[in-house]
């Protein structure tokens, strides 16, 4: 099976480790990950603030760049979420007969890391030591464009060490919606301030989403308010071990 | 006065095309009709739950029952349609048979005595079609504690089921009144009260 | 032919953008808290009663097909609607936007030679504002649903679509009521508190001498059943029973997407509608009318089928699943949006996600509150996930959003200059990794620091209550490229 690591842009750019550690949880788990470099960007934030047009060339793009491999493994549930549920209507606006074949190939097999997990590789435990208390944020497109349920509960579950608190109301949205969180601050803000009472109570060291954009936000307000919450992604997490803990 | 209905409809038929006219329509689920106790139970416990008061008798007892919730409500005036079925009909005071009535005069009247149509046992309701003892609408609307005769064999399991039964009602022009527990409210802060403009109370009488 | 838009009636018209109603909502704490308390008492309703139900998301796509069905072949339901009708004894209109509906109606009323008429509450006649053309030729119009009274009391605007008044609090309603029954009719009792069983009481009496006086009533219509001819209306607390039943005429203002093909499909919507809505198994009253009834209710009955925009949005392929709404307004409850700033902020009466969809298909997108609608939600999409018709709201969000865009093009806003200069960095890996060589040297730059705090405008609309992260010393190109993916 030929697996290729879509890492997104932001990601790429301002949250390496991210990506990082899931090579590092792939190779562990005997998946030889490629890491295709004419990857870029996915289009999401283009498509979602209204801006289709600028966003076809790169659906186009990651058609061509993925269409080889077996799966994608994505870092950001919503990024996956904008190829496997938006790329259609943007394939539909182009005209573009060919990308629509592209978007029906591609899009299926383009997983969020807990969908590759637990649905491809039939894993939950991945071997993962943790010690520490955490807290998840399911995120808002992972939960409900992505549907993976309690996916990335089950693997947190199986991580040695941990211990994994609820958080309430976890599936009310944290507030960050991509540009909304610069074009309806106050409300945005106003969301996250909920939220991270809500995370603060739970007294975890980590709070632990599949997207780093949400945690971005939900960090940001965390620092300000210089709670000592961490924020990590879940491939960090598994990809921890008892040698190299995070 | 056509134009309009010629321009609407004709706004309408230029945004038709030929895919569109063929929606295939997912089936509506069934809900397996339940048990007849078991149903009766739920709908008993339904209607209760939305703050109905109800009472299980015998066929012999049903005018012994409407004579008690008119003295436990204090009713010293009670309407009834002309074509009550006497053995629903109250004894214990003397009954206004409705006469078309005005509005100002029912709102003199203390209580309501109907029969009905239709229970619906997953819902808690109970169905008018006012015909044959259930009196035209005003009826069981002004007065403030309606007495509502329900057949054990009128009861249905579900939605469906008592709007299959309703058809006939429907194309004979009748209107219907679907009543789930008393009048009520949420409209202050989302907490229900019970108790507008419709009856305060409603008294169900199921005759089983 | 391409339908005409719906006009923004007088009360919206110059409404600010949503950020900046949004803002001053979020000011306001007293509201905060009652919207709080409310959407999040009404979705564990929802919820629970939902549960109970096990093919609940087989009704949905049967309701979601059914509606579809009824909007491919509108035409010939309407018709068959109007031909039930009219067979029946009641009398059909049709009215192409507001103003024509209004004067329907205000000639029919004219007719009766009344000064006031009672009302059922209804979101047709609040969108084409006929309570104000009414008033404007000296016809009173009674609101009587306990939520409108207390928005017409208190010379308040609408701000939910089930609950009007969600926004106020019981000492607020005592005191509206305390101030304004006693000016239009019978006074609030003297030693009435804020127990809503004592407001409701209130209403109660305040209400009854209208009703029981009302000749003309005018209502809108949850459901149109094309092949029996028959209107529904539910509700709760009796008064549309008084309006229905008690008045001679009878006029009901309904929109053209209501009609249900057949007597059956009710048996689905009858149960979706219900617990979407107030959270019950069902509603207290419904009310099902066919004509007029021989010896019982009104004898004069009107219908006046509506426009006013619809068409617009059925010409639309993937925009006219807004016509499924059957306005249940579970999508309000819980939006997370919604739940903190309330509806006044939509600049329309159909506030919350719906409406954030709805008006600007109904209105276009050429005003301001009309633009900013499509981007006041984070894409969530907790508002699909309980809508009773699966209207994909999250997807309609986006089109819409594109739709404005599209409308903006060569404007050569900041915003669209900043988007096509990042799309032209993303079309090539070459020209990302040169402009991530200038992120990772501001990484390095800023040494051990791991966050910024308040940086200046447009960046400050982040900053100023989030901190911006430091982008790291390398990215995870450059990373791959120095070790090989780390083999080396």
């Amino acid at each position: 099976m030929r697996v290729a690591l879509f890492a997104t842009c932001f990601n790429d750019t301002m949250w390496p480790e991210t990506p990082k550690a899931t090579v590092r949880l792939l190779r562990r788990l005997g998946v030889d990950v490629e890491f295709p470099s004419k990857q870029t960007c996915c289009g999401q934030m283009f498509t979602n603030t209204g801006y289709a047009d600028e966003a076809i060339p790169l659906a186009r793009k990651f058609v061509d760049v993925f269409e080889g491999y077996d799966a994608v493994v994505s870092v950001s549930g919503s990024c996956t979420g904008s190829v496997r549920e938006q790329y259609a209507d943007l394939a539909a606006r182009s005209g573009d007969a060919a990308l629509a074949d592209g978007v029906a190939k591609v899009a299926p097999k383009t997983y969020e890391l807990s969908e590759f997990l637990v649905d491809v590789l039939g894993v939950t435990d991945v071997g993962a030591y943790f010690p520490h208390r955490v807290t998840y944020h399911p995120t808002c497109h992972s939960l409900r464009m992505l549907k993976v349920g309690d996916k990335p509960l089950q693997l947190l579950r199986q991580v040695r060490g941990i211990d994994l608190v609820e958080l309430p109301a976890a599936d009310e949205c944290c507030g960050f919606g991509g540009t909304f969180a610069m074009k309806n601050a106050d409300v945005s803000v106003a969301m996250g301030s909920d939220k991270v009472r809500r995370i603060r109570d739970t007294e975890a060291e980590v709070v632990v989403a599949g997207d780093n954009s949400c945690l971005a936000h939900i960090g940001g307000l965390l620092g300000r308010l210089r709670s000592g919450v961490r924020t990590l992604h879940l491939a960090e997490i598994l990809a921890s071990t008892d040698g190299d803990v995070l | 006065m056509s134009s309009a209905r010629e321009e609407i409809l004709g706004r309408i038929r230029s945004t038709q095309t030929g895919s569109a006219a063929t929606v295939s329509v997912a089936p509506a689920p069934v809900t397996e009709p339940m048990e007849t106790e078991a149903m009766l139970d739920l709908f008993v416990e339904n209607m209760r739950d939305y703050r109905a008061i109800v009472r299980e008798v015998s066929v012999d007892d049903i005018a012994a029952a409407v004579d008690a919730v008119l003295a436990e409500h204090g009713c010293h005036t009670v309407v009834v349609p002309p074509d009550l079925p006497p053995e629903v009909a109250p004894t214990s005071i003397e009954t206004t048979v409705d006469d078309d009535l005005s509005a100002t005069a029912l709102d003199d009247i203390a209580a309501v005595v109907t029969t009905s149509s239709v229970g619906i046992a997953v819902t808690g309701t109970i169905v008018l079609d006012h015909c044959a003892g259930q009196a035209r609408r005003a009826l069981s609307l002004v007065p403030d504690v309606h007495i509502c005769v329900v057949h054990a064999d009128q009861v249905v399991t579900s939605v469906p089921e008592a709007i299959t039964r309703l058809r006939a009602s429907v194309e004979a022009g009748r209107p219907l009144t679907w009543i789930s527990g008393p009048s009520a409210t949420s409209d202050i802060e989302l907490n229900r009260v019970e108790g507008v403009h419709g009856p305060r109370n409603l008294e169900v009488i199921l005759v089983r | 032919m391409s339908a005409p838009l719906a006009k923004t009636t007088p009360t919206f018209v110059g409404m600010p953008k949503f950020p900046a109603m949004a803002k001053d909502a979020l000011a306001n704490t007293q509201q905060r808290r009652n919207l709080l308390h409310a959407t999040h008492t009404i979705r564990a309703k929802r919820a629970s009663v939902v549960e109970e139900v096990p093919q609940w998301e087989a009704l949905r796509l049967n309701g979601a097909d059914v509606k579809d069905e009824v909007l491919a072949n509108l035409d010939s339901y309407l018709l068959q609607f109007e031909e039930k009708l009219t067979e029946r004894g009641a009398t059909v209109h049709w009215a192409r936007d507001a103003e024509e509906a209004n004067r329907i109606v205000l000639d029919l009323v004219r007719a009766e030679g009344v000064d006031e008429v009672v009302k059922v509450k209804s979101m047709a006649t609040q969108e084409i504002e006929l309570n104000e053309a009414l008033e404007a030729a000296g016809i009173h119009a009674w609101e009587t649903d306990l939520a409108e009274l207390i928005i017409q009391l208190g010379h308040d605007r609408p701000s939910h679509i089930l609950v009007p008044a969600i926004h106020r609090g019981r000492a607020e309603i005592r005191q509206i009521f305390r101030q304004e029954m006693g000016k239009v009719g019978r006074p609030a009792p003297e030693d009435m508190t804020d127990a809503p069983r004592e407001l409701a009481e209130a209403a109660r009496l305040h209400l009854r001498e209208k009703f029981l006086r009302a000749k003309v009533a005018i209502s809108g219509a949850n459901f149109a059943i094309a092949d029996t001819g028959t209107l529904v209306v539910l509700e709760s607390e009796g008064n549309g029973r008084m309006c229905l039943t008690l008045p001679e005429t009878l006029i009901s203002v309904v929109g053209i997407e209501k009609v249900l093909p057949t007597w059956e499909d009710l048996g689905t919507f009858m149960q979706l509608l219900p617990r979407s809505s107030t959270g019950e198994r069902m509603n207290p009253y419904t009310t099902m009318w066919t004509g007029p009834a021989e010896g019982d209710g009104p004898q004069n009955v009107h219908v006046v089928l509506i426009d006013n925009g619809r068409t617009r949005v059925l010409a639309d392929e993937v925009g006219r699943q807004t016509l499924r709404c059957i306005r249940c307004s579970a999508c309000l409850n819980v939006c997370p949006v919604y739940e903190r700033v309330g509806g006044h902020a939509y600049g329309s009466v159909y506030p919350g996600p719906i409406g954030a969809v709805l008006t600007p298909q109904l209105r276009g997108t050429s005003s301001a509150i009309d633009q900013s609608l499509p981007y006041a939600s984070s894409l969530c999409g907790a508002c699909f996930e309980v809508c009773p018709v699966r209207i994909d709201i999250p997807r309609l969000l986006v089109k819409l959003r594109t739709q404005v865009v599209d409308e903006h093009r060569g404007h050569n806003s900041v915003e669209s200059r900043t988007m096509q200069a990042a799309a032209w960095m993303f079309a090539d890996s070459r020209r990302l990794a040169k402009a991530q060589k200038a992120s990772t040297l501001g990484g390095k730059l800023l040494g051990r620091r791991t966050a910024l705090g308040a940086l200046p405008w447009p960046a400050s609309s982040w900053s100023s209550a989030r901190d911006v992260p430091v982008p790291p010393k390398e990215t995870f190109r450059q990373w791959w490229d120095r070790t090989g993916g780390g083999q080396a």
